[in-house]
């Protein structure tokens, strides 16, 4: 994974950092792009876009697995389903809704107040330890954690996970499992319930009105 | 410059990347008027936390090793991903019923229920 302490020199390029500024400003650029953008179908596709490019950090932090069903499920399917809500409902006065000044102004003093909060925090969190520590002093999870990394795949881990089986840095999830399952179902059959078509008795009316007449 | 792409990638990056798709998404939710923007606002902020999630499960990232959630971090943000899907299908469901009601997917006429 590059060189974890510093080259010899200051530009030494590390391949990984290069590849994480990358997808991460493509991320950033995207995301606000769909804020700022003021047609939903553009919207959409910047979504896609920082989607993808979201799916490009989660290889490079080492989650194969969660990075290709964000692919899989996020890209190729949730946001299927909200391009055809676009294409649904894309009349022309909806397009384009142009949001009053007061909302812009409101919604930048809330945004950068959570900007102000949370980007201290992850300069605080995101520090490593000021000495390197004994590893005998440490939890089985914190030696997994702070020893070299092995790119293994990551979805027999997974997958054993939530079948309830824990493993050495994950535990059982088979009670989440099956309620997200349940949950799962039920959401699509109200969904189904929900968008169902009522047409045809409006379509039945109006044929009883045009034979009354 | 060359220092930022010679050090190597730590929690910190991700966590800023996460915290602006996270704000990026809290803008969207707040200022669209079209009911499908409000959803994709939605959809930041949870990509937003996920990528936390991630983060802070990863062994491949400088950080303190006692903030660390292994492989629960990845399964977390699997279910997540899971809930998200969900969620969606409902909410485009209540938009696609609005707009056959209403003929519009403007949110702030959505007001019937105003006293």
């Amino acid at each position: 994974m590059g060189n974890r302490n510093g080259g010899r020199w200051m530009g030494e390029i590390n391949g990984h950092t290069v590849l994480f500024l990358f997808f991460g400003i493509l991320t950033c650029l995207f995301s606000l792009a769909v804020v700022f953008s003021a047609n939903v179908v553009r919207m959409a596709f910047y979504l896609i876009l920082a989607l993808a490019a979201t799916s490009g950090l989660h290889f490079l932090a080492g989650a194969d697995f969660v990075g290709t069903m964000q692919l899989v499920l996020y890209v190729g399917g949730t946001l299927v389903l909200l391009v055809f809500g676009v294409m649904l409902t894309a009349q022309n006065p909806f397009i384009s809704l142009r949001t009053a000044g007061g909302d812009w102004i409101v919604a930048a003093l809330v945004g950068g107040i959570l900007l102000v909060i949370l980007v201290p925090v992850a300069f605080q969190i995101g520090l490593p330890p000021q000495d390197a520590g004994d590893i005998e002093g440490l939890t089985q999870r914190e030696a997994v954690a702070s020893s070299e990394p092995v790119s293994v795949p990551t979805a027999t881990r997974i997958g054993l996970g939530l079948l309830g089986v824990p493993g050495d840095d994950v535990s059982g999830y088979l009670l989440p499992f099956e309620i997200i399952s349940i949950h799962l179902l039920v959401v699509l059959v109200g969904a189904a319930y929900l968008a169902r078509a009522k047409r045809k008795v409006v379509v039945r009316q109006e044929s009883q009105n045009i034979a009354g007449s | 410059m060359f220092d930022l792409l010679s050090q190597p990638v730590g929690l910190t990056h991700y966590l800023i990347v996460g915290a602006v798709m996270f704000v990026a998404g809290a803008v969207c939710m707040a200022t669209k008027r079209n009911a499908l923007g409000v959803l994709m606002g939605i959809e930041l902020v949870l990509n937003g936390a996920n990528l936390n999630f991630v983060a802070f499960g990863s062994n491949f990232l400088e950080r303190n090793p006692a903030y660390q959630l292994g492989l629960d971090g990845q399964i977390i943000s699997l279910f997540v991903i899971v809930l998200a899907a969900a969620e969606a299908a409902v909410a485009l469901a209540i938009v696609l019923n609005f707009y056959n009601n209403h003929s519009t997917v403007d949110v702030d006429r959505a007001d019937e229920l105003k006293g």
